[in-house]
């Protein structure tokens, strides 16, 4: 007989025990269900984990996990475990609940349980241990499970949003006859400054733009990649025959600017939006008067 | 393949049509100012709207055909350069410092009615 028969009889063996092990575990943990239940909820208070959430609502929501737990531990499959903590972290991401209160609430659940293991098998350390040995892979594996589904729905809602605010594109406005505004706001990554580029060259084009405002104001930082691009939008804009104004640079941006040593001579900059409107004007010939005035005249 | 150079009052207009080799760039050259010089002419709008890349070459000869009207005192304007073309030409640093750019053939007349308004 080859010795890697033997250990698979013996493996066959190991997994049939623990399966039964893991019955009487369960069994253990059905009849204990309203304490252990109550412990947990307990325990998660007072680690104030779950803050976010109302004690009423960590105790429905102990329950469900509790029952869940037990499940999986009773038909050792962890499919219904994973579509229900997705569902729990959807339910739960939108009120705040973070990654390490979710991770704790799971290690609780673990701890609680082992104790009451520990209390009970007391006498019987042989015992004691073979439970422990069937229990703790499982409960390490649900414990996994969960966490997983939980940081993966968290990514999820945050690919989202990121779409959503690429999908937010930076408007092109005319505000005069060959006059464009273009107001910047929030982070600019190298793909939203490629899209927005192009938006620019685009709208000097179908508005027959002369001169552009580009608005920074709501930009509190960019790197020098995405510095160096704003700059090439600037050249790019000017061969078009346009002339840009940039305005409400940050000091932040300013130095990063500096920086990476743009010849500023290319660059028009204007305090803010108001001047660079302004300045736009002059370029273009118009001369804002009040009305009393211009009627005197 | 030849440009075609349009006499249009006081000014030039040569019209790029196709893609040009560099021999067809420096005949444009000769051309361009060959014609100042005869017609007199007071400004050179150079349309290069059918141009879907323009290379350092090309760059580099549309600089000289600027400086060396300016020479007999005409301005030049590049019209014409679409979006795409432009975003390259900055990415490769062909930026065309000191050459007058405009939308059009329309915007580059009325910049060159311009300066030459100022002239007189």
């Amino acid at each position: 007989m080859s010795s890697s028969k033997r250990s698979a009889n013996h493996m066959q063996r190991t997994v049939a025990q623990s399966t039964e092990l893991l019955q009487e575990l369960v069994a253990h943990l059905r009849q204990n269900r309203t304490q252990l239940r109550e412990e947990w909820a307990n325990r998660i208070t007072e680690a104030q984990l779950l803050t976010a959430m109302t004690t009423e609502e960590i105790f429905t929501e102990a329950t469900s996990v509790y029952d869940n737990y037990v499940e999986t531990l009773a038909t050792g499959t962890f499919e219904a475990l994973q579509s229900y903590s997705r569902n729990l972290s959807e339910r739960i991401i939108p009120r705040g609940v973070e990654t390490h209160e979710v991770v704790g609430i799971v290690l609780l659940l673990r701890d609680v349980l082992a104790r009451s293991l520990f209390a009970k098998y007391q006498g019987d350390f042989t015992m004691l241990n073979r439970i422990l040995d069937a229990y703790e892979p499982a409960a390490n594996r649900i414990a996994n499970t969960v966490a997983v589904g939980f940081v993966q729905e968290r990514e999820r809602v945050i690919r989202q949003q990121q779409e959503a605010i690429r999908e937010l594109s930076t408007p092109v406005l005319q505000v005069r006859e060959r006059l464009l505004i273009l107001p910047i706001i929030g982070v600019i990554d190298p793909q939203r400054a490629r899209q927005l580029t192009e938006q620019l060259l685009r709208g000097i084009r179908t508005n027959r733009a002369k001169v552009v405002v580009i608005d920074i104001t709501g930009v509190a930082a960019m790197d020098a990649t995405v510095a160096n691009h704003l700059v090439q939008t600037v050249e790019a804009s000017r061969l078009l025959g346009a002339t840009v104004i940039v305005t409400g640079l940050s000091p932040e941006i300013a130095q990063t600017i500096v920086t990476i040593g743009v010849d500023l001579g290319k660059m028009n900059t204007v305090g803010d939006l108001q001047g660079g409107i302004e300045q736009a004007e002059r370029l273009l010939g118009y001369k804002v008067v009040p009305a009393a005035d211009s009627a005197h005249s | 393949m030849e440009v075609p150079i349009l006499k249009q009052g006081q000014f030039l207009i040569a019209t790029i049509q196709a893609a040009l080799s560099d021999a067809d760039l420096l005949q444009l050259r000769r051309a361009l100012i060959d014609k100042v010089i005869r017609f007199r002419s007071q400004g050179v709008i150079v349309d290069v709207t059918a141009l879907d890349v323009m290379d350092s070459f090309a760059t580099r000869t549309l600089r000289d055909i600027t400086n060396m009207i300016r020479l007999r005192g005409a301005d030049t304007v590049i019209v014409g350069i679409q979006p795409e073309v432009a975003f390259a030409m900055v990415q490769l640093g062909l930026t065309m410092e000191g050459v007058a750019t405009a939308l059009d053939l329309e915007e580059g007349l009325s910049h060159l009615q311009q300066r030459a308004a100022r002239k007189t």
